[in-house]
């Protein structure tokens, strides 16, 4: 694997089975009266949060913790963030106190990418979202939550259904899944698609209900009312009606298939509150997934095979 | 006044022979000129070309003195061979009144390192609301002729039809950033396949071909003359190429940037490649190295855009547009045109200095290298090559795009008003 993770499209295949088989290893951990690995003892992650994000955050953290690395938390609100201090010198200080992994979450495209390159900081940088360029943890944890319920994700058939322009979920969703083998068909109204979108590796359709019968699993991506004042879709009501899923929508589902949503959903909008609380939406799966995916993202990026990383780690190789 | 003697220079690339430069003008040119009283030059295996003219170019003063001032941004020019720039109107304050154009007149005029010829603001302070008092600045010491809200796209087509018509009783001419604001809004790189891989919000060519086609028609029905600012897609030279078919006075401009570079730089996400308008795409580059060379593109122009460190060292979506251009321009167009066989060294001096100087009105540059005119001309090596390095340039920033790069050719020397301003390659 490479230093850092930036986009689920820089994992080949092996990378990506090994960040999922790790995570079934760290899942195994949640069931064990003691929850801690003493792994990255003495090792510092940096959740810097230029964006709201509770979830994220909370999941990074306790996977953290979990591998018994002292966390530190540097957010947007109560920090010199706010007061305007650059991605820049954010990052220099963060070098200086010694953090060996930065979980970076920006409101600007490449952000993490620009940490990553620049001679600002040494450590590894997980990407945790940043604007409408990728979430690949998220991409990952959904791969997970897939493959525990299908098996092997080779040839199984997901839809992404959204706002798929802005969304980073889906960027890292396409090119992960495709990676692992499976077919994805983007599902959007084409206001919301971006230019370009069919040199992707997948399919793309403006129509929902021919899609749904055909696949394994449906995701569905948050969509914003905002997007409306912009001219995206007429309304609210009617986006639903052509893109939200509803029970009726949900029925034309294969029964073996699964429904999921990265959060935070908009009940009634692009997923009716019935749908969420199905037996075959794994929803809040996904958030409990989310803490043993982001172990295996931090255990190998920092004890794993990064030879440089490795070298000066006492405890070698674990 | 000093004389000098230049030996053995190419006039546009042609067969070597000597020029004579004394009291401002050329005297004489040939084997046999008397070199009598003058500094001699030795410009064997060098292409003697006019003194080039940069028809955009950001000198930031006043209001940015800390990105470039007139000085050092002239002091840049004379490196690049340039003998006149036109200072375009976006400082702080705005160069919408006579005493800021004359202000930036005469700060050119004591560096001495190249003319400069303020372009005036269209609108009162670019806000295009109101037209700004043209005449004032036609009629001031600083002599305007080019009107630009550059940075701004004119987009109210009302003003930019008073504008057009406006302009013709000073002999003047609208030079228009073309960009459909409403189609830019929050806009990064160009929209393509690379925008949407990257989450970088697209910056579609038709938002500048929308406005180009406008603005073609208007000119047309009003019998005004436009020019375009920093033409970038393939579509816009269609456009430009159809409106001159018509035989409507329609001039245009290409960046040297916009000849070598494309997108696919963005993915560095390194904002040294973010410029207005964007690096656009291989097919584009192409439609305009073919558009210059068959004279639908008029102009090769810089847009050198000088930006302190901070405001490029960050992420992409909070840096500033721009880049630096006035010292490798003409490397680039020898990298993108000559080399590539599109245009010859006389081609070259058609675009960079002759054209120009026609559109901005700039009198005595542009001119032949013939006995009798004056001596404004560039000595330059085709043959050398250099590695880009920021901290050589004399602009006071750093944001060149083509760092680390090796672009052929070298300016040597560049003498305005028969005075040399650069010499072996060095500021005098």
């Amino acid at each position: 694997m490479d230093q850092h993770l930036l986009s689920a499209g820089d994992l080949t295949r092996d990378d990506a089975l090994l960040l999922l088989d790790t995570a079934e290893e760290m899942r195994s951990l949640s069931d064990r009266p003691i929850k801690k690995l003493p792994t990255l003892r003495g090792r510092t992650v940096v959740n810097l949060f230029f964006e709201d994000s509770t979830r994220t955050r909370i999941s990074f953290e306790l996977a953290a913790k979990r591998l018994s690395a002292d966390v530190i938390n540097f957010a947007a609100k109560g920090s010199s963030l706010s007061k305007g201090e650059s991605l820049k010198d954010t990052a220099l200080t963060l070098q200086a106190m010694g953090a060996d992994a930065v979980v970076v979450r920006h409101h600007a495209s490449g952000a993490p990418h620009r940490l990553a390159h620049s001679a600002w900081t040494s450590g590894s940088v997980v990407n945790a979202g940043d604007g409408t360029h990728e979430h690949p943890t998220q991409a990952l944890l959904d791969a997970f939550t897939m493959r525990r319920h299908l098996g092997a994700l080779e040839g199984r058939h997901v839809a992404v259904v959204g706002d798929v322009l802005h969304s980073r979920v889906a960027r890292s969703n396409a090119l992960l899944l495709s990676t692992l083998g499976a077919q994805v068909t983007l599902v959007s109204p084409p206001t919301l698609l971006p230019v370009g979108v069919e040199a992707w590796p997948v399919e793309v359709s403006y129509d929902l209900d021919a899609v749904l019968p055909k696949v394994d699993a449906v995701m569905m991506l948050r969509v914003q009312a905002e997007r409306m004042d912009a001219a995206f879709f007429p309304s609210a009501r009617e986006y639903s009606r052509r893109y939200g899923l509803d029970l009726r929508r949900m029925n034309l589902l294969p029964d073996h298939a699964l429904v999921l949503h990265p959060g935070p959903m908009n009940r009634g909008m692009e997923i009716t509150a019935d749908v969420a609380d199905a037996a075959r939406s794994v929803i809040v799966e996904q958030v409990s997934n989310g803490v043993a995916t982001r172990m295996a993202v931090l255990y190998l990026l920092l004890s794993g095979a990064a030879p440089a990383l490795a070298a000066d780690d006492p405890e070698g190789p674990t | 006044m000093s004389s000098y003697l230049i030996r053995g220079a190419r006039l546009l690339g042609a067969e070597p022979t000597d020029l004579l430069l004394r009291d401002g003008s050329v005297q004489a040119i040939g084997r046999d000129v008397d070199p009598v009283a003058a500094t001699v030059v030795d410009a064997h295996g060098l292409v003697a070309l006019p003194g080039l003219v940069d028809l955009h170019t950001h000198l930031r003063e006043p209001g940015r003195e800390d990105a470039e001032t007139v000085r050092s941004g002239t002091a840049a020019a004379a490196r690049g061979g340039f003998t006149a720039v036109h200072a375009m109107a976006n400082t702080d304050p705005v160069a919408d009144t006579a005493g800021v154009v004359e202000q930036v007149w005469r700060l050119g005029r004591e560096a001495g390192h190249s003319e400069v010829r303020p372009v005036g603001a269209v609108t009162v302070g670019l806000r295009g609301e109101r037209l700004a008092e043209l005449g004032a600045m036609a009629e001031s010491a600083a002599g305007v002729r080019v009107f630009s809200d550059d940075g701004v796209c004119v987009s109210d087509a009302v003003l930019m039809r008073r504008a057009l018509e406006y302009v013709k009783a000073l002999d003047g001419v609208v030079a228009q950033h073309a960009q459909e604001p409403r189609l830019t809004e929050g806009a990064q790189m160009n929209e393509g396949g690379l925008s949407g891989v990257l989450g970088l919000q697209g910056w579609p060519a038709v938002a500048e071909e929308s406005i180009i086609a406008r603005d073609c028609l208007l000119a047309a029905h009003v019998g005004s003359r436009l020019h375009i600012c920093h033409v970038s897609t393939a579509g816009s030279v269609e456009i430009v190429r159809w409106a001159k078919s018509k035989g409507w006075d329609v001039t245009a401009e290409v960046t040297p940037h916009h000849l070598l570079l494309t997108d696919e730089l963005a993915r560095t996400y390194d904002p040294i490649f973010k410029v207005n308008p964007p690096l656009r795409s291989a097919d584009d580059v192409e439609a305009l190295r073919e558009g210059l060379a068959d004279a639908t593109i008029d102009a090769v122009a810089t847009d050198h855009a000088p930006h302190p460190v901070e405001e490029k060292d960050c992420e992409w979506a909070a840096a500033a547009f721009g880049m630096l251009g006035l010292e490798t321009a003409l490397s680039v167009v020898q990298q993108a045109m000559v080399d590539t066989g599109l245009l010859d060294w006389a081609g070259v001096a058609d675009r960079m200095s002759a054209r120009p100087a026609v559109i901005g009105r700039v009198a005595g540059h542009g001119r032949p290298l013939a006995v009798g005119e004056p001596a404004n001309l560039v000595l330059y090596d085709p043959s050398a090559t250099g590695v880009v390095r920021p901290s050589g340039s004399a602009s006071l920033s750093r944001n060149t795009p083509y760092a680390g790069l090796t672009l052929p050719g070298r300016v040597v020397a560049t003498f305005l008003h028969g005075r040399p301003t650069v010499l072996d390659g060095a500021l005098r």
